[in-house]
Protein backbone atom coordinates (compact mmCIF):
# COMPACT_ATOMS: atom_id res chain seq x y z
CA UNK A 1 0.00 0.00 0.00
CA UNK A 2 1.59 2.99 -1.10
CA UNK A 3 1.95 6.80 1.07
CA UNK A 4 -0.61 9.13 0.17
CA UNK A 5 1.80 11.96 0.59
CA UNK A 6 0.45 15.73 0.58
CA UNK A 7 3.42 18.55 0.66
CA UNK A 8 2.31 21.86 1.48
CA UNK A 9 4.06 25.39 2.24
CA UNK A 10 1.87 28.30 3.53
CA UNK A 11 0.44 29.36 -0.13
CA UNK A 12 0.23 26.47 -1.99
CA UNK A 13 0.42 22.86 -2.04
CA UNK A 14 3.91 21.67 -3.06
CA UNK A 15 3.81 18.18 -4.23
CA UNK A 16 0.90 15.73 -3.57
CA UNK A 17 0.31 12.40 -4.71
CA UNK A 18 1.33 8.82 -3.56
CA UNK A 19 4.98 7.53 -3.18
CA UNK A 20 7.06 4.70 -1.98
CA UNK A 21 8.93 6.30 0.96
CA UNK A 22 9.62 9.79 2.17
CA UNK A 23 12.83 11.05 3.91
CA UNK A 24 12.82 13.83 6.32
CA UNK A 25 15.45 15.73 8.33
CA UNK A 26 13.65 15.20 11.59
CA UNK A 27 15.02 17.78 14.50
CA UNK A 28 16.82 14.52 16.04
CA UNK A 29 18.07 13.02 12.82
CA UNK A 30 16.94 11.82 9.65
CA UNK A 31 13.66 10.30 9.51
CA UNK A 32 12.68 7.68 6.78
CA UNK A 33 8.80 6.40 6.77
CA UNK A 34 8.12 3.24 4.61
CA UNK A 35 3.84 2.32 4.42
CA UNK A 36 2.61 1.16 8.19
CA UNK A 37 4.61 3.72 9.33
CA UNK A 38 3.42 4.55 13.45
CA UNK A 39 1.32 8.01 13.62
CA UNK A 40 4.28 10.27 14.43
CA UNK A 41 4.43 14.01 14.74
CA UNK A 42 7.81 15.46 13.81
CA UNK A 43 9.47 18.99 13.78
CA UNK A 44 12.14 19.51 10.90
CA UNK A 45 15.39 20.96 10.89
CA UNK A 46 16.86 22.67 8.17
CA UNK A 47 17.85 20.24 5.20
CA UNK A 48 16.36 18.22 2.04
CA UNK A 49 12.98 16.16 2.34
CA UNK A 50 12.72 13.37 -0.55
CA UNK A 51 10.11 11.23 -1.66
CA UNK A 52 10.31 8.77 -3.87
CA UNK A 53 6.63 8.86 -6.07
CA UNK A 54 5.00 5.25 -6.96
CA UNK A 55 5.20 6.65 -10.49
CA UNK A 56 7.24 8.54 -12.62
CA UNK A 57 10.74 6.83 -10.86
CA UNK A 58 12.55 10.49 -10.18
CA UNK A 59 12.88 11.75 -6.45
CA UNK A 60 11.24 14.39 -5.73
CA UNK A 61 13.78 16.50 -3.71
CA UNK A 62 13.10 19.54 -1.47
CA UNK A 63 15.55 21.99 0.35
CA UNK A 64 13.62 23.08 3.28
CA UNK A 65 14.47 25.68 6.27
CA UNK A 66 12.07 24.01 8.89
CA UNK A 67 8.88 22.92 9.62
CA UNK A 68 7.29 19.62 10.25
CA UNK A 69 5.75 16.17 9.37
CA UNK A 70 2.94 14.30 10.55
CA UNK A 71 2.24 10.36 9.67
CA UNK A 72 -0.95 9.38 10.08
CA UNK A 73 -2.00 5.77 8.66
CA UNK A 74 -0.24 6.70 5.91
CA UNK A 75 -1.52 10.05 5.50
CA UNK A 76 1.70 11.96 5.40
CA UNK A 77 1.13 15.66 5.55
CA UNK A 78 4.59 17.87 5.39
CA UNK A 79 4.76 21.06 6.34
CA UNK A 80 7.66 22.82 5.14
CA UNK A 81 8.95 26.10 4.74
CA UNK A 82 10.60 26.10 0.98
CA UNK A 83 14.55 27.82 1.71
CA UNK A 84 13.42 29.34 -1.75
CA UNK A 85 10.77 30.07 -3.42
CA UNK A 86 12.35 29.03 -6.92
CA UNK A 87 12.88 25.62 -4.89
CA UNK A 88 9.62 25.21 -4.60
CA UNK A 89 8.42 26.19 -7.91
CA UNK A 90 10.85 23.82 -9.36
CA UNK A 91 9.66 21.27 -7.23
CA UNK A 92 6.04 21.49 -8.99
CA UNK A 93 6.93 21.58 -12.75
CA UNK A 94 9.19 18.25 -11.82
CA UNK B 1 -26.48 76.43 -29.16
CA UNK B 2 -27.57 78.03 -26.15
CA UNK B 3 -25.44 78.54 -22.91
CA UNK B 4 -27.61 76.31 -20.81
CA UNK B 5 -26.95 73.74 -23.12
CA UNK B 6 -23.65 73.46 -23.46
CA UNK B 7 -23.25 73.30 -19.76
CA UNK B 8 -25.28 70.58 -19.77
CA UNK B 9 -23.34 68.50 -22.91
CA UNK B 10 -20.25 69.17 -20.91
CA UNK B 11 -21.90 67.46 -17.89
CA UNK B 12 -22.97 65.10 -20.10
CA UNK B 13 -19.42 64.64 -21.69
CA UNK B 14 -17.62 64.60 -17.67
CA UNK B 15 -19.97 61.79 -16.19
CA UNK B 16 -19.21 59.89 -19.16
CA UNK B 17 -16.00 59.84 -18.63
CA UNK B 18 -16.38 58.94 -15.01
CA UNK B 19 -18.45 56.17 -15.75
CA UNK B 20 -15.84 54.79 -18.38
CA UNK B 21 -13.27 54.77 -15.16
CA UNK B 22 -15.89 53.49 -12.92
CA UNK B 23 -16.53 50.48 -15.31
CA UNK B 24 -12.96 49.93 -15.29
CA UNK B 25 -12.51 49.37 -11.34
CA UNK B 26 -15.43 47.35 -11.58
CA UNK B 27 -14.29 45.16 -14.56
CA UNK B 28 -10.37 44.79 -13.11
CA UNK B 29 -11.79 44.15 -9.30
CA UNK B 30 -14.19 41.08 -10.76
CA UNK B 31 -10.93 39.61 -12.60
CA UNK B 32 -8.41 40.00 -9.43
CA UNK B 33 -11.63 38.55 -6.99
CA UNK B 34 -11.19 35.26 -8.46
CA UNK B 35 -7.58 35.11 -8.27
CA UNK B 36 -7.62 36.29 -4.61
CA UNK B 37 -10.52 33.25 -4.09
CA UNK B 38 -7.96 30.54 -5.59
CA UNK B 39 -5.33 32.25 -3.51
CA UNK B 40 -7.51 31.50 -0.34
CA UNK B 41 -8.20 28.02 -1.62
CA UNK B 42 -4.44 26.98 -2.32
CA UNK B 43 -3.39 28.34 0.71
CA UNK B 44 -6.04 26.04 2.93
CA UNK B 45 -4.36 22.79 2.82
CA UNK B 46 -1.80 24.30 4.99
CA UNK B 47 -4.27 25.84 7.11
CA UNK B 48 -5.76 22.32 7.70
CA UNK B 49 -2.51 20.49 8.12
CA UNK B 50 -1.71 22.71 10.92
CA UNK B 51 -4.87 23.18 12.48
CA UNK B 52 -5.13 19.15 12.66
CA UNK B 53 -1.30 18.94 14.38
CA UNK B 54 -2.50 21.71 16.46
CA UNK B 55 -5.38 19.37 18.08
CA UNK B 56 -3.55 16.41 17.93
CA UNK B 57 -1.12 17.89 20.24
CA UNK B 58 -3.87 19.48 22.26
CA UNK B 59 -5.69 15.94 22.72
CA UNK B 60 -2.44 14.67 23.88
CA UNK B 61 -2.23 16.17 27.25
CA UNK B 62 -2.58 19.49 28.66
CA UNK B 63 -1.50 21.95 26.31
CA UNK B 64 0.94 24.55 28.39
CA UNK B 65 2.94 26.99 26.55
CA UNK B 66 3.82 30.61 26.84
CA UNK B 67 1.44 31.37 23.70
CA UNK B 68 -1.64 29.97 25.50
CA UNK B 69 -0.98 31.39 28.59
CA UNK B 70 -2.84 35.05 29.85
CA UNK B 71 -0.20 37.26 30.46
CA UNK B 72 -1.20 39.43 33.69
CA UNK B 73 1.67 41.54 34.16
CA UNK B 74 0.57 44.36 31.84
CA UNK B 75 -2.49 45.83 30.32
CA UNK B 76 -1.33 46.53 27.17
CA UNK B 77 -2.89 44.95 24.43
CA UNK B 78 -2.54 44.94 20.80
CA UNK B 79 -5.10 45.46 18.08
CA UNK B 80 -4.43 44.38 14.51
CA UNK B 81 -6.29 46.43 12.42
CA UNK B 82 -6.22 45.69 8.51
CA UNK B 83 -7.79 47.83 5.89
CA UNK B 84 -7.44 48.40 2.14
CA UNK B 85 -4.79 50.41 0.67
CA UNK B 86 -7.19 52.23 -1.75
CA UNK B 87 -10.59 53.93 -1.31
CA UNK B 88 -13.35 53.24 -3.88
CA UNK B 89 -14.30 50.51 -2.01
CA UNK B 90 -17.66 51.58 -0.38
CA UNK B 91 -18.01 51.37 3.09
CA UNK B 92 -14.97 48.43 3.12
CA UNK B 93 -12.34 50.41 5.32
CA UNK B 94 -14.97 52.67 7.19
CA UNK B 95 -16.80 49.81 8.97
CA UNK B 96 -13.89 47.33 9.60
CA UNK B 97 -12.31 50.71 11.36
CA UNK B 98 -15.59 51.33 13.18
CA UNK B 99 -15.52 47.84 14.36
CA UNK B 100 -11.78 49.03 15.43
CA UNK B 101 -12.94 51.75 17.15
CA UNK B 102 -15.24 50.04 19.40
CA UNK B 103 -12.95 47.12 19.77
CA UNK B 104 -10.93 49.95 21.17
CA UNK B 105 -13.80 51.80 23.42
CA UNK B 106 -14.46 48.45 25.23
CA UNK B 107 -10.91 47.07 25.85
CA UNK B 108 -10.46 50.86 27.59
CA UNK B 109 -13.17 50.14 29.30
CA UNK B 110 -11.47 47.05 30.99
CA UNK B 111 -8.47 49.10 31.80
CA UNK B 112 -6.27 48.47 29.05
CA UNK B 113 -4.40 50.37 26.79
CA UNK B 114 -4.19 49.84 23.36
CA UNK B 115 -1.28 49.39 21.11
CA UNK B 116 -2.18 49.87 17.32
CA UNK B 117 -0.56 48.06 14.83
CA UNK B 118 -2.61 48.93 11.55
CA UNK B 119 -2.20 47.10 7.61
CA UNK B 120 -3.45 48.59 4.49
CA UNK B 121 -2.77 53.27 4.20
CA UNK B 122 -6.49 53.60 4.83
CA UNK B 123 -6.56 52.56 8.35
CA UNK B 124 -2.92 54.28 8.56
CA UNK B 125 -4.10 57.41 7.34
CA UNK B 126 -7.24 57.62 9.51
CA UNK B 127 -5.22 57.25 12.41
CA UNK B 128 -2.71 59.77 11.86
CA UNK B 129 -4.97 62.24 11.35
CA UNK B 130 -6.54 61.08 14.58
CA UNK B 131 -3.30 61.60 15.98
CA UNK B 132 -2.83 57.91 17.22
CA UNK B 133 0.27 56.35 18.21
CA UNK B 134 0.56 53.38 15.57
CA UNK B 135 3.16 51.01 16.27
CA UNK B 136 3.83 49.32 13.37
CA UNK B 137 2.24 49.55 10.06
CA UNK B 138 2.21 47.67 6.59
CA UNK B 139 1.39 49.34 3.39
CA UNK B 140 1.17 48.10 -0.22
CA UNK B 141 -0.44 45.16 -1.60
CA UNK B 142 -3.73 44.90 0.53
CA UNK B 143 -5.22 43.43 -2.16
CA UNK B 144 -2.87 40.74 -2.64
CA UNK B 145 -1.25 39.88 0.30
CA UNK B 146 2.22 38.08 0.02
CA UNK B 147 3.44 35.60 2.00
CA UNK B 148 6.03 37.22 3.20
CA UNK B 149 3.64 40.26 4.73
CA UNK B 150 1.81 37.66 6.64
CA UNK B 151 4.93 35.96 8.20
CA UNK B 152 6.61 39.58 9.33
CA UNK B 153 3.29 40.70 10.52
CA UNK B 154 2.62 37.47 12.71
CA UNK B 155 6.44 37.45 13.81
CA UNK B 156 5.76 41.25 15.04
CA UNK B 157 3.23 40.48 16.65
CA UNK B 158 4.68 37.27 18.45
CA UNK B 159 7.54 38.96 19.40
CA UNK B 160 5.28 41.87 20.70
CA UNK B 161 3.98 39.26 22.67
CA UNK B 162 6.31 37.18 23.99
CA UNK B 163 8.13 41.08 24.53
CA UNK B 164 9.10 41.81 28.57
CA UNK B 165 6.80 44.35 29.93
CA UNK B 166 9.09 48.14 29.52
CA UNK B 167 9.87 46.95 26.10
CA UNK B 168 6.12 47.29 25.22
CA UNK B 169 5.02 43.99 25.82
CA UNK B 170 2.05 43.38 25.19
CA UNK B 171 -0.90 40.60 26.93
CA UNK B 172 -3.26 39.79 24.28
CA UNK B 173 -3.57 40.45 20.53
CA UNK B 174 -6.84 41.18 18.79
CA UNK B 175 -7.51 41.08 15.14
CA UNK B 176 -9.90 42.68 12.79
CA UNK B 177 -10.45 41.85 9.86
CA UNK B 178 -13.13 41.81 7.54
CA UNK B 179 -14.60 37.71 6.65
CA UNK B 180 -15.28 36.86 3.36
CA UNK B 181 -18.70 35.19 3.40
CA UNK B 182 -19.71 35.40 -0.03
CA UNK B 183 -19.76 37.89 -3.19
CA UNK B 184 -22.95 40.10 -1.38
CA UNK B 185 -21.57 39.40 1.88
CA UNK B 186 -18.18 40.29 3.63
CA UNK B 187 -18.75 41.07 7.75
CA UNK B 188 -15.94 43.18 9.79
CA UNK B 189 -14.55 40.53 12.49
CA UNK B 190 -13.01 41.14 15.67
CA UNK B 191 -11.11 37.68 16.77
CA UNK B 192 -8.98 37.29 19.79
CA UNK B 193 -6.03 35.28 18.22
CA UNK B 194 -3.28 35.11 21.56
CA UNK B 195 -3.17 34.08 24.36
CA UNK B 196 -4.45 30.88 21.75
CA UNK B 197 -7.20 29.17 23.10
CA UNK B 198 -6.50 25.49 22.19
CA UNK B 199 -7.50 23.45 24.97
CA UNK B 200 -11.04 23.12 24.22
CA UNK B 201 -10.14 22.21 21.00
CA UNK B 202 -9.05 24.02 17.85
CA UNK B 203 -11.44 22.84 15.34
CA UNK B 204 -13.41 19.82 14.86
CA UNK B 205 -11.31 17.21 12.91
CA UNK B 206 -13.33 14.83 11.29
CA UNK B 207 -15.57 11.75 12.78
CA UNK B 208 -12.35 9.43 13.22
CA UNK B 209 -10.31 9.74 16.61
CA UNK B 210 -6.81 11.15 15.92
CA UNK B 211 -4.10 8.76 16.80
CA UNK B 212 -1.85 8.56 19.81
CA UNK B 213 1.12 10.07 17.84
CA UNK B 214 4.46 9.97 19.12
CA UNK B 215 6.35 13.06 19.20
CA UNK B 216 9.86 13.72 17.97
CA UNK B 217 11.60 15.34 19.61
CA UNK B 218 8.97 16.25 22.36
CA UNK B 219 5.61 17.11 22.74
CA UNK B 220 7.06 20.53 23.49
CA UNK B 221 9.23 21.11 20.86
CA UNK B 222 6.73 19.97 18.45
CA UNK B 223 4.08 22.57 19.84
CA UNK B 224 6.69 25.28 19.82
CA UNK B 225 7.30 25.13 16.03
CA UNK B 226 3.65 24.79 15.55
CA UNK B 227 1.89 27.98 17.58
CA UNK B 228 3.84 30.29 15.89
CA UNK B 229 2.99 28.60 12.19
CA UNK B 230 -0.58 28.10 13.27
CA UNK B 231 -0.50 32.36 13.97
CA UNK B 232 1.30 33.13 11.16
CA UNK B 233 -1.50 30.82 9.34
CA UNK B 234 -4.17 32.41 10.24
CA UNK B 235 -2.54 35.58 9.77
CA UNK B 236 -2.37 34.80 6.19
CA UNK B 237 -5.76 34.03 6.00
CA UNK B 238 -7.31 36.42 7.49
CA UNK B 239 -5.18 38.94 5.00
CA UNK B 240 -6.39 36.49 2.15
CA UNK B 241 -9.69 37.08 3.51
CA UNK B 242 -9.87 40.50 3.55
CA UNK B 243 -8.01 41.30 0.15
CA UNK B 244 -11.26 38.94 -1.27
CA UNK B 245 -13.42 41.27 0.80
CA UNK B 246 -11.78 44.67 0.07
CA UNK B 247 -12.37 43.23 -4.11
CA UNK B 248 -15.74 42.46 -3.60
CA UNK B 249 -16.45 45.85 -1.49
CA UNK B 250 -14.86 47.83 -4.84
CA UNK B 251 -16.82 45.55 -7.67
CA UNK B 252 -20.53 46.52 -5.85
CA UNK B 253 -19.28 50.11 -4.90
CA UNK B 254 -17.88 50.67 -8.76
CA UNK B 255 -21.10 48.71 -10.61
CA UNK B 256 -23.17 51.13 -8.13
CA UNK B 257 -21.17 54.18 -9.22
CA UNK B 258 -21.77 53.24 -12.74
CA UNK B 259 -25.39 52.94 -12.22
CA UNK B 260 -25.27 56.36 -10.37
CA UNK B 261 -23.44 58.11 -13.55
CA UNK B 262 -25.79 56.35 -15.88
CA UNK B 263 -28.91 58.56 -14.02
CA UNK B 264 -27.20 61.77 -13.93
CA UNK B 265 -26.74 61.19 -18.17
CA UNK B 266 -30.22 60.43 -18.73
CA UNK B 267 -31.19 63.29 -16.18
CA UNK B 268 -28.93 65.44 -18.15
CA UNK B 269 -29.70 64.71 -20.86
CA UNK B 270 -33.61 65.03 -20.68
CA UNK B 271 -32.20 68.73 -19.41
CA UNK B 272 -30.17 68.84 -21.96
CA UNK B 273 -33.24 68.08 -24.60
CA UNK B 274 -35.92 70.53 -22.24
CA UNK B 275 -33.45 73.36 -22.94
CA UNK B 276 -33.08 72.38 -26.59
CA UNK B 277 -37.60 72.34 -27.04
CA UNK B 278 -36.99 75.65 -24.96
CA UNK B 279 -34.74 77.24 -26.92
CA UNK B 280 -36.21 76.19 -30.33
CA UNK B 281 -40.11 77.80 -28.85
CA UNK B 282 -38.76 80.60 -27.65
CA UNK B 283 -37.12 81.20 -31.46
CA UNK B 284 -40.52 80.40 -33.41
CA UNK B 285 -42.28 82.69 -30.90
CA UNK B 286 -39.95 85.58 -31.41
CA UNK B 287 -40.49 84.87 -34.79
CA UNK B 288 -43.84 84.68 -35.32
CA UNK B 289 -44.39 87.85 -33.54
CA UNK B 290 -41.83 89.40 -35.16
CA UNK B 291 -43.73 89.01 -38.36
CA UNK B 292 -47.14 89.62 -36.60
CA UNK B 293 -45.62 93.05 -35.70
CA UNK B 294 -44.41 93.47 -39.54
CA UNK B 295 -47.72 92.46 -40.42
CA UNK B 296 -49.88 94.93 -38.23
CA UNK B 297 -47.55 98.16 -39.20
Amino acid sequence: MPLNVEMVSADRTVWSGEALSVAAPAADGDMGVLPGHQPVLAVLRPGAVRVRPLEGGQTVELEVSGGFLSVDQDEITIVVDPTTAEAAADTQES
Amino acid sequence: MGAQQRIYKQRIRSTQTLKKMFRAMELIAASRIGKARDRAVQASPYERAITRAVSAVATHGDVDHPLTTERTDTNRVAMLVVTADRGQAGAYSASVLREAEQLRLELEEEGKEVALYVAGRRGVSYYQFRRREIVRSWTGNSDNPAVQTAEEIGTTLLEAFGAPVDEGGVSELHLVFTRFRSMVSQEPQVVRMLPLEVVDGVAPVGEEALPLYEFEPSPEAVLDALLPRYIRARMFNALLQAAASELAARQRAMHTAVENAEDIIRNYTRLANQARQAEITQEISEIVSGADALAAS
